[in-house]
Formats: C-alpha cells, structure tokens, sequence
C-alpha cells in the first residue's frame, strides 16, 4: 500500500504582522490578531512565486526520500497562484529536480485543497498495476496568496508551500496512510474569476456551511471508516484559513489542544491556502514517533474536504529532518507594509 | 525573458535550474558551464555531463546600486563570484541574505527563483540564485 516516503516545506523569510497591515488601513491590529489568532504572516520575495516555492518543497522531499528526481513517475502541484494561467507549473518543478521527461505531469487548483487531492491521485497511481513503471509520485501544494488590500484575507493570505512524495516500498515508508475519505459539494463560499487578480469570498459564509460542514463531514467520515474515535489519535491537523477555526472545528469533533498545536502553524505564517494543512502535517511529522497515528483534514473552497488517517512507521525516526517546520519559521526577516506591496506587486505599475 | 530568445533560453534550462556542466575525464577538471571541448586537452580530452555541487562561498563580490534593464525594481542587489565545492566558479545574485553577511569567504547554497518576469504576458525565466547559509 501506498505511504509517503518523503516530504518537504519551504516558507519565504519575509513576514509582515498583522499590527502593520492593520497601522495602514487604520485598523485595531491588536484586536485583529487576537480575534484571527495570526500574528505574521510569510511573504514570497519580490523573485518568487508557488513555482519556486514548490521547487525549493519538492527538492527537500526527494532529499529526504533518498531517491532520484528521474524517479518520480507523477509530479502534481495543487495552486491557486499558479504563474501562468496555460503553461503547466508541474513541467518547470519536474525539469528542476531532474524528473523529466518520463513521468505524467499536471496543475490541479482546488483552492486550498489541491495539494492533498494529488496527493490521493499519486497514492492511487503508486497503487495500481497500470502503469507499472510508476513507482513514485509527488504532490506539492503551494502558494502566494492573494488577499485584496484592506479586505479581511490580507492579514492571513501567505506564501509557502509543502510536497509529499508517496511510495510503496514497505522499507521506505516513513508514514503508512490506513484510509482516505473525501467530503465535497457545491458550495460557493469564496472564488477567484478568470483574470481576477483578487478572490471574493462570502464572508461569515465561509464558517458553517463551508469550512465546517466540510471539514466535520471528511473527519467523521474517515473516522468512521477506520473505526476509530478523536481520542484514538495522538495528533490532529486541520487547515488554516485562520488560527481560530481549525481551534474550533478540532472542539467541535472532540480534538484536545494538544492533539493540534503541533500542526497550528498558521499563527506564524498565516494562511498558506493549497500549502496549509500540508505544512501543519509536516510539523506533527518533526515529532511523530513509531505506531502514533495522526488525522489530516485539507479544506478547500468551492467546496470540499480529503481527510487522511496517518500511522508513523520506525523509518520516519531515522530519516527526520535537520531542521523542523518551527525552526523555519525563526528564520525571517519583518518587513513594512511597503517593501510587502512590492514583493507581492500590489502596485500596478510593477 | 523575451520571445525572440526562448529557444536560446530553453536550451540553457539544465544550466540554470540545475547548474548541469560537464567533466573531462582526461584531466579531471570540471567545466561550468559545459565546455563543448576541454581547453586543456583539446581532442585528448573526454567530457561528459555532470551536475554541479549546490555549495561553495563567496569569492568576490559587488552591490548594484544601478541595475540593467528588467532588475531596476530590485536593486540594490549583490551579485557575487561563487567558488562551488568542485572549484568551479559562477557569477550569481546573492538574495535572502543579510547585508552585513555578505563577505568573501561566506559560505553559500544555491535557491531557485524568478530571473526574470518583465512582460506580464511573456513566458518566466527561472534559474539558480545563492542565499548565504550560517
């Protein structure tokens, strides 16, 4: 059966508080970060996009996994800010960690959950006897979110991303995957149109009918599947659009603050839409030992959930990185209001 | 990144997304970037592809204060001579670096990122920049 091999994350060094997007629009900063539970947020460099975050994930990953890029059969990089609208993001990533030509290759967007939609297409693909030839498969969920100036997402919007790479060999798998279970509707809570440079959401919408309906439907429903109860987990990660929510749908299902804290990583780096409940997961991962089990839940609007029940193997032990997820949050450097319009080229002249 | 220049480009990806060269055999050195003959050997030479370390350290460097046309939005930048572990050398932007820690001798690692995106319908270059590592 399928598990993950390998995984990586990359997160910009930039963040700008929630304080200083709140002093420009002449908001309560405090208040606001109180309420969203998001302190900073990462910000992509003026030279970066979800194609080079995801280069920087994807190379880590295979680092990990031991093996070569050529031997990847599938690379998948789930976005909402893919840079070009028709020219794959998949095929650079693939050139740069040296996978092409022989492997399959797509763009997927399902807000932010199309990193762990790939990630079940390359379980299923490692599973199954056609092709043959495909051992290995990568999914990568990054972004550079888009949050209008002075609209509630542009204190969370964030840049990073996570990739996982999945395999069969029982002696390279650090994470063994029991079951995966998907939950999803049409649900229009938050969208970008064709040439929108900004995404429109339905603002209290986004709560109930959407991210918890959703995340509570997945979560129950894999539960159900593998027979097994909130209590029977050692850790739980939810996505992020914010610190508060993935706090009270883990209450909501019966999660304890400990089984989460390890994966709430967007107090520190805001929201980063396809890469959120990826990058949580890779922070239970730094800790993880042998037999812990572990319950993914992604969110994306629009809408759905893949919700994933996860078992550490002895190998994730031996193979863990150098340096966690927390660690590289450290890792930055604050910049105003200013040099963060222009990284992000809120200015139409750039 | 412009059009008339793509195929000149897309011929220099393995270069720029992963710093492929080439090694003679012969005399052992290696070439970065690809040598289409070994200027030590000449015919006795025997190159063949290799791929380039990911580290080295700062041998030379300078800040753009005044940067040519599509680098204007970013300077000032360093650029900098890099000496790669194999003693190749490379001349590349340094980003994601404090000022003060860019100094010759510095150690450094190679980052992907945008090299340039100038026509906001035109196709992205991408290739190797350097970050200084502790």
């Amino acid at each position: 059966m399928a598990g993950i091999i390998g995984y990586g994350v990359y997160i910009p060094k930039n963040r700008i508080t929630v304080e200083e997007i709140a002093r420009v629009w002449k908001k309560n900063g405090k208040a606001i970060s109180k309420g969203l539970n998001v302190r900073e947020k990462a910000v992509a460099a003026y030279d970066e996009d979800a194609c080079t975050i995801a280069v920087e994930a994807a190379r880590i990953a295979v680092k990990q996994a031991g093996i070569e890029g050529k031997q990847l059969g599938a690379v998948y990089v789930g976005s909402e800010s893919h840079p070009y609208a028709v020219k794959p993001t998949a095929s650079i990533v693939a050139d740069a960690i040296g996978a092409s030509p022989e492997l399959t290759a797509a763009d997927l967007e399902f807000a932010c959950k199309a990193g762990t939609a790939g990630m079940q297409m390359c379980m299923a693909l490692v599973d199954s006897p056609i092709p043959a030839w495909l051992e290995y498969g990568m999914s990568i969920g990054a972004d550079t979110a888009q949050g209008r100036p002075n609209d509630a997402l542009e204190f969370t919007a964030g840049s990073g991303g996570a990739a996982y790479i999945m395999g069969k060999k029982k002696e390279e798998i650090l994470i063994d995957i029991l079951d995966t279970y998907s939950y999803t509707t049409d649900t229009p809570d938050f969208w970008r149109r064709q040439h929108a440079e900004f995404p429109r959401h339905a603002g209290r919408f986004t709560g109930e009918p959407a991210y918890f309906k959703h995340v509570i439907g997945a979560a129950k429903g894999v539960m159900k599947r593998v027979k097994m109860e909130p209590k029977d987990f050692d850790y739980a990660v939810f996505h992020q659009p914010n610190g508060k929510f993935p706090i009270r749908v883990a209450k909501m299902l019966g999660f304890s603050m400990e089984q989460i804290e390890q994966g709430l990583t967007t107090p520190h780096i805001g929201n980063t839409y396809s890469g959120s409940m990826m990058i949580g997961l890779a922070s239970v991962l730094d800790k993880a030992k042998k037999g812990e089990k572990i319950l993914g839940v992604s969110y994306g609007s629009g809408a759905g959930s893949d919700a994933f029940v996860l078992e550490a193997t002895e190998n994730i032990e031996k193979k863990r990185h150098k340096k966690s997820v927390f660690e590289m949050f450290e890792e930055k450097e604050y910049i105003d209001y200013a040099e963060y319009v222009k990284c992000r080229k809120k200015l139409k002249s750039l | 990144m412009t059009d008339g220049a793509l195929p000149l480009i897309w011929r220099k990806f393995g270069e720029r997304y992963d710093l492929d060269g080439n090694f003679c055999e012969t005399c052992k050195t290696a070439y970065f970037p690809a040598r289409t003959v070994c200027p030590k050997c000449r015919r006795k030479g025997k190159l063949v592809a290799q791929k380039m370390p990911k580290n080295g350290k700062i041998v030379s460097f300078t800040e753009v204060f005044s940067g040519p046309a599509g680098f204007e939005n970013e300077v000032p930048y360093f650029i900098a001579i890099i000496e790669l572990e194999n003693k190749t050398k490379l001349l590349s932007q340094i980003v994601d670096s404090e000022k003060e820690k860019v100094k010759i001798g510095a150690k450094v690692e190679k980052v992907f990122r945008k090299i340039s995106d100038i026509d906001p319908e035109g196709p992205i270059a991408y290739g190797y920049k350097f970050k200084i590592v502790e």
